[in-house]
C-alpha cells in the first residue's frame, strides 16, 4: 500500500489555487457583475404565511420610471421543484408563506424596481395556516397543497400522501422493534426539537438570466451546479437543454443553500417581459433569511430498548419534518436523515417513520450535512440519557454499540474493515478531552458553589452522500502548447478547496508540476463537462476519481505518440516529470511539450495531435430504497466522526464558553491538509451557531422575526471555542480517490449533541430543544433550582 | 427617483486616484466604489453595517462603507483592497491569508483584510485578543476564523515594514 510519502502533491497543505484573486479583489462573483443593458429586478411579497389573493392592482407599478415589465403569477403557467414539481414561480391564487415573492418588477435601477413594488396593490383573504407540522398531521389541518395528487414528482423514491400534508413518508423497517423493545431490560423515550435556521452564505442568491431569441438562454449564477440548474429549468419551460447555457463564476459560499434552482426561472421570465434585456436579480439579506429557503425544523421521538449489558436491540423514531411551503429538497432531507436515522450504532430492530410535513413557512431545503445535524442531535442526547438510565458510561455505552465490521446497518449493508472506524473517532475525542466519566450531582453541587461549572461531552457522527443512484461527474486535462494543462470541471467550488484538490489529482497522476495545472474558476454548460451537483460531500470523492481517469487517458495518448517517435511498445514508455521515456533506455525521451500537440519529424511529417484526457466517475453499485421497508445500498461511503467538547457554564448569565473542542474524522485519506483543516474549523464553529445561536423565530401568525443579523446572530471572531484540535483516522476506503472520502459536510455534524451532553454533565440538566442559548439555559438552571428548592422545603 | 434626488460634486481619493464625480445625496460609498468607479473587491454582504464585507479604510481607519455616504467621503482618502499592494506584488498580509488558508470562498477576504490593516497601521504589534476585536464586525461562514487570525497573527509577529 503507498503511504503519503510516495506522494508528491497529495496530502500536502497546498494553498488554494485562487488564493490571489481573492485577496486582490478581482475574483468576479455574480454578485459583482453587470452586462450591458442590464436591468435589476424586485418582488413584491406576501405579508401573511396562508392567504388568497383577492385582487392584485400592478397600473401604478407599471407607471413608475424606468419599469420595464412587471409579473403577476397568474401569467405564469410553470412549476418548478427537484423532487417534487409544487412551486409556482411567483404566487398564483394561494400564497403559502410570509415571503413567498408574489408580484415580480424589473427596472433600470434597484430603486425604480423597488418604487414600483412599493405601488403594487394586492388584497388579501387570510386563510387558517400550519404553523407547526405536528398540527399539519392531523385529520382536519388545513392543507398547504391541496393539489398534492396532480404533481409531478421521482416515482419510485418519493411518497407523497395526497390529501394529507405529507410530501414524502420514508419507511425503515428492519427486525421487530416492537417485539424487541417487549424483551429488553430498559426501554426509555426521549423527544427532541431542531428549529429551522438559515445558512448564510456571505453572498446572497443573486443571478443574472437573459431571454435570447430562438428559445434560447443565458444564465449566470451564483448555485452550487450548473447542470442541475440547466436541467431544471429546461423541465420548468420546456426549453431544449442545448439552448440553455449556464455560468457559474467565483461563488461567495453556499452550504447546500445554493444546491438546486432559485432565482433563475423568475429573472429570465423578467427579461423575456422586458424584451431580452438582461436581469439581475439579487436577494437582499432579509430576502435570504425569509424568501430563500433554510434548513428545516424537526421534532424527534425515539423509544429504544437496550439489554442490561448496554447492547441496543430495539429503536423507533419518529422525525417529523418541519418542510414549509414547498418540497424542495425537503423531501430528501427527510429520506437521507432516515437511512443514517438509528446513528452509527448497530440496531438490529429498528422501525423509522419519517414524515416531511407542508407547513406555511419559509420552505427548506439542503443545508451541510443534510438532515444528520438534526437527527444526530437528538440520537446523541439519547445516547447518553440511556447510558445514565443503564448506569453506564456514555462513552462506554457507544463502545458497545458503535458499527464494527461484520455490523448491519438499517438499511441492510455490511459494514467492512474498510468502511472506516467510528470506534477509533470515539476513543481519540475521549482521549483529547481527557474524558473520565460523568459527574455526580455531589460533585457538580460543589462546583457550583464557584459561579461557574464545567462539563464534558462526546458525541459521534455518519454520513453518507444523498445522491441519486446514477449520479456521475467528469473531467477534462486540456494541453496547452507549453505542456501546461486546463482541467475543466463542472463541480463548483465556492470555498471548500474542491478545485485545489483536483488539481493536486492531475498534477500526482500527470507527473507535472502543479504550477503547470489551471482550473478556469467559472464552470459553463457548454463548454465544462457533465456533473451531477457539488452537493453532499461527494465533490472531491467523484471529481478525483474523474481527473484519474481523465490523467490516464491523456497520459495514454501522450504514450502512444511517443511510442512511435521512439519506436517502442506503449507499455514499455515510462512518463515522469513532464517527459515520457522508454524504461529500458532512459535516454530515448520527448518532453511533454514535443507530443501534446502532435509530433513534428524533422523533414515536417506530423502526428498525433492535442492531447485531451477525458474522464468519468459514476457511482456504483448503489440501489434505491424499497419503498416499504427503507433496504438497499444508498451508501457511495461513510464518513465516520466524533466530537468531545469541554465547556463551562456561568450559572448567572446561562452563556457557555466551549473551552475545548476536539474532532476526529475518519477520512481514509487527506488529500489536502490545510483546506482539511480548514472545512473542519469551518464546519466545527457552523455547528457551534447551530449549537448555541442560530433559530428562526416566528409570530404566532408566522411571521418570520428575525430576519436579520441583529436578532440572528451567527458565530463571530469572539465565539471560538478556546481550545480546538483536529484528528483524522485513516482507514482507506478502497474505491476511493487514494483512499479519501468525503469531509466538507461532517465537521458540522454532532457539534450539538457533544455540547448537550457536556451541558448535562455540567448541569445536571437535559436539555432537548436547540438552540442552547444564555436564555434557554439560564431557565434550565432556575427551574432546577426551583425544583430543589421546593424538595428541600 | 434618483433623477429628482440633490446631486452633489465630491473629489475622493480612492487607492491614490482622485476622483472628481456627481454622485446623489443617499448614494452610499459602496454604491459609489461599486456603480461608479467598478472597485467591485468591497462587497454588500447585508448592506445594513452588520456583517464587515464592504470593510474600507476611510483616512486610514476602518469603516463600513455601506454606512457611509458618498457625499461623507468628500476630500477624503479611501483605501479598497484592489488598491493592497504595489506594481503587482501582494502586501505581507494578503500573502499570509494565502498560505495560511485564511481564504474560504472569497466574499468575506476583501472586509477582514482591511479591518486587519487597519488595525496593523495603528498597532503594529496586537496580541490575539486584539486581532479578535478587530475583526469581529466581519462575518465569515466559511473559516470558523482561526485560519484568519493566523495570518494576521504571522504579519503582526513580524510586522514593521508592512504593505
Amino acid at each position: 500500500m503507498s503511504t503519503d510519502q510516495d506522494y508528491k502533491y497529495i496530502g500536502k497543505g497546498i494553498s488554494r489555487l485562487d488564493g490571489m484573486e481573492k485577496v486582490t479583489g478581482s475574483a468576479q462573483f455574480v454578485h459583482d457583475m453587470s452586462l450591458p443593458g442590464m436591468l435589476y429586478g424586485k418582488t413584491v411579497k406576501s405579508p401573511h404565511a396562508c392567504a388568497r389573493i383577492v385582487s392584485i392592482d400592478i397600473s401604478e407599478a407599471e407607471k413608475t420610471p424606468g419599469v420595464r415589465a412587471v409579473l403577476t403569477g397568474r401569467e405564469l403557467p410553470y412549476k418548478v421543484g427537484i423532487y417534487m414539481i409544487d412551486k409556482n414561480i411567483l404566487a398564483d391564487g394561494v400564497a403559502r408563506y410570509q415571503g413567498e415573492p408574489v408580484v415580480a418588477v424589473t427596472a433600470e435601477s434597484e430603486l425604480a424596481a423597488e418604487e414600483a413594488c412599493a405601488k403594487v396593490k394586492i388584497v388579501w383573504e387570510e386563510l387558517p395556516a400550519v404553523l407547526d407540522p405536528r398540527q399539519g398531521l392531523a385529520p382536519d389541518a388545513p392543507l398547504v397543497h391541496p393539489e398534492l395528487a396532480s404533481y409531478r414528482y421521482m416515482k419510485g423514491v418519493f411518497l407523497p400522501q395526497p390529501g394529507t400534508n405529507i410530501s414524502h413518508h420514508q419507511k425503515i423497517r428492519k427486525g421487530d422493534a416492537k417485539k424487541a423493545l417487549e424483551h429488553a431490560d430498559l426501554v426509555w423515550e426521549a423527544k427532541f426539537y431542531n428549529p429551522p435556521v438559515q445558512h448564510v452564505a456571505m453572498e446572497t442568491h443573486t443571478c443574472i438570466s437573459q431571454a435570447l431569441p430562438g428559445s434560447h438562454v443565458k444564465i449566470w449564477t451564483s448555485a452550487q451546479s450548473p447542470f442541475t440548474v440547466r436541467n431544471l429549468f429546461s423541465a420548468c419551460f420546456g426549453i431544449p437543454h442545448q439552448n440553455i447555457r449556464v455560468h457559474i463564476p467565483y461563488v461567495g459560499g453556499g452550504f447546500g443553500g445554493k444546491a438546486g434552482i432559485h432565482l433563475e426561472p423568475l429573472a429570465y421570465l423578467l427579461s423575456k417581459k422586458a424584451g431580452g434585456h438582461p436581469v439581475k436579480l439579487t436577494m437582499t439579506r432579509e430576502e435570504e433569511f425569509g424568501t430563500i429557503p433554510s434548513r428545516q425544523g424537526l421534532h424527534s421521538q425515539f423509544t429504544t430498548g437496550a439489554t442490561r449489558e448496554g447492547k441496543i436491540v430495539s429503536l423507533i423514531a419518529q422525525y417529523i419534518w418541519d418542510a414549509g411551503a414547498y418540497a424542495d429538497y425537503g423531501v430528501n432531507v427527510g429520506r437521507a436523515a432516515s437511512y443514517s436515522g438509528a446513528g452509527p450504532y448497530e440496531v438490529a430492530n429498528c422501525h423509522i417513520d419519517s414524515l416531511v410535513v407542508y407547513t406555511n413557512k419559509v420552505f427548506g431545503t439542503a443545508y451541510r450535512g443534510f438532515g444528520h445535524l438534526e437527527v444526530l442531535w437528538g440520537i446523541e442526547r439519547n445516547m447518553d440519557i440511556g447510558a445514565r438510565r443503564l448506569g453506564l458510561d456514555p462513552v462506554e455505552f457507544r463502545r458497545r454499540n458503535v458499527l464494527r465490521p461484520g455490523a448491519q446497518t438499517i438499511t441492510g449493508e455490511i459494514i467492512s474493515e474498510h468502511t472506516g472506524r467510528i470506534d477509533l473517532c470515539l476513543e481519540k475525542v475521549a482521549e483529547e478531552i481527557g474524558w473520565s466519566g460523568i459527574q455526580t450531582e455531589e460533585e457538580r453541587v460543589r462546583a457550583m458553589a464557584g459561579g461557574k461549572v464545567r462539563g464534558k461531552g462526546v458525541a459521534l457522527l455518519h454520513k453518507a452522500p444523498a445522491m441519486p443512484v446514477f449520479t456521475s461527474s467528469a473531467a477534462l486535462l486540456k494541453f496547452n502548447e507549453n505542456g501546461s494543462v486546463d482541467l475543466l470541471t463542472s463541480i463548483t467550488d465556492y470555498g471548500q478547496g474542491t478545485y485545489t484538490a483536483l488539481a493536486q489529482c492531475a498534477a500526482e497522476e500527470l507527473k507535472v508540476p502543479i504550477e503547470r495545472i489551471h482550473v478556469p474558476w467559472e464552470s459553463d454548460t457548454a463548454m465544462t463537462p457533465h456533473d451531477w451537483q457539488t452537493v453532499a460531500s461527494r465533490g472531491a470523492f467523484m471529481g478525483c476519481k474523474a481527473v484519474i481517469a481523465a490523467a490516464r487517458d491523456a497520459l495514454q495518448q501522450i504514450k502512444e505518440t511517443a511510442a512511435q517517435v521512439l519506436r517502442a511498445p506503449v507499455e514499455e514508455l515510462v512518463c515522469q516529470d513532464e517527459e515520457v521515456y522508454v524504461a529500458h533506455r532512459p535516454d530515448e525521451r520527448l518532453s511533454y511539450r514535443e507530443v501534446v500537440m502532435g509530433y513534428s519529424y524533422a523533414n515536417g511529417n506530423s502526428i498525433g495531435g492535442p492531447v485531451i484526457g477525458r474522464g468519468h466517475y459514476i457511482a456504483q453499485g448503489l440501489t434505491h430504497l424499497d419503498l416499504e421497508t427503507g433496504q438497499g445500498l444508498p451508501a457511495l461511503d461513510w464518513t465516520y466522526g466524533a466530537h468531545g467538547a469541554e465547556i463551562e457554564v456561568d450559572l448567572e448569565t446561562g452563556e457557555i464558553t466551549v473551552l475545548n473542542l476536539a474532532t476526529a474524522l475518519d477520512v481514509g485519506q487527506v488529500l489536502n491538509s490545510q483546506s482539511l483543516r480548514g472545512q473542519i474549523i469551518g464546519g466545527v464553529v457552523q455547528g457551534l451557531g447551530s449549537a448555541l445561536l442560530e433559530e428562526f423565530r416566528f409570530s404566532p401568525q408566522g411571521r418570520l422575526l428575525n430576519a436579520g443579523f441583529v436578532d440572528y446572530k451567527i458565530p463571530t471572531s469572539k465565539d471560538l471555542p478556546r481550545k480546538m484540535s483536529q484528528h483524522t483516522i485513516l482507514t482507506k476506503q478502497l474505491d476511493g480517490p487514494y483512499g479519501a472520502r468525503g469531509v466538507a459536510e461532517h465537521p458540522m455534524i454532532s457539534v450539538p449533541g457533544a455540547i448537550g451532553n457536556a451541558l448535562y454533565d455540567a448541569l445536571g440538566i437535559d436539555f432537548f430543544e436547540l438552540p442552547l442559548n444564555a436564555e434557554r439555559v439560564w431557565l434550565g438552571i432556575q427551574q432546577k433550582r426551583m425544583a430543589s428548592d421546593e424538595q428541600s422545603r | 427617483m434618483l433623477d429628482e434626488t440633490p446631486h452633489y460634486t465630491i473629489s475622493v481619493e480612492v487607492n491614490g486616484i482622485t476622483y472628481t464625480e456627481k454622485v446623489p445625496a443617499q448614494m452610499t460609498l459602496l454604491q459609489f466604489l461599486r456603480q461608479k468607479l467598478y472597485l467591485t473587491g468591497a462587497k454588500e454582504g447585508c448592506g445594513v453595517g452588520e456583517c464587515g464585507a464592504c470593510t474600507v479604510l476611510l483616512d486610514g481607519r476602518a469603516v463600513d462603507a455601506c454606512l457611509v455616504l458618498a457625499v461623507e467621503a468628500d476630500e477624503a482618502s479611501v483605501r479598497t483592497v484592489e488598491g493592497e499592494g504595489r506594481d503587482g506584488e501582494l502586501t505581507l498580509l494578503q500573502r499570509a491569508f494565502i498560505e495560511h488558508g485564511a481564504v474560504q470562498c472569497g466574499f468575506c477576504t476583501s472586509g477582514i483584510l482591511l479591518s486587519a490593516q487597519g488595525l496593523l497601521e495603528s498597532n503594529p504589534h496586537p496580541d490575539r485578543e486584539e486581532i479578535i476585536e478587530a475583526i469581529s464586525g466581519n462575518l465569515c461562514r466559511c473559516t470558523g476564523y482561526v485560519q484568519i487570525l493566523e495570518a494576521i497573527e504571522a504579519v503582526a509577529r513580524n510586522g514593521e515594514e508592512l504593505g
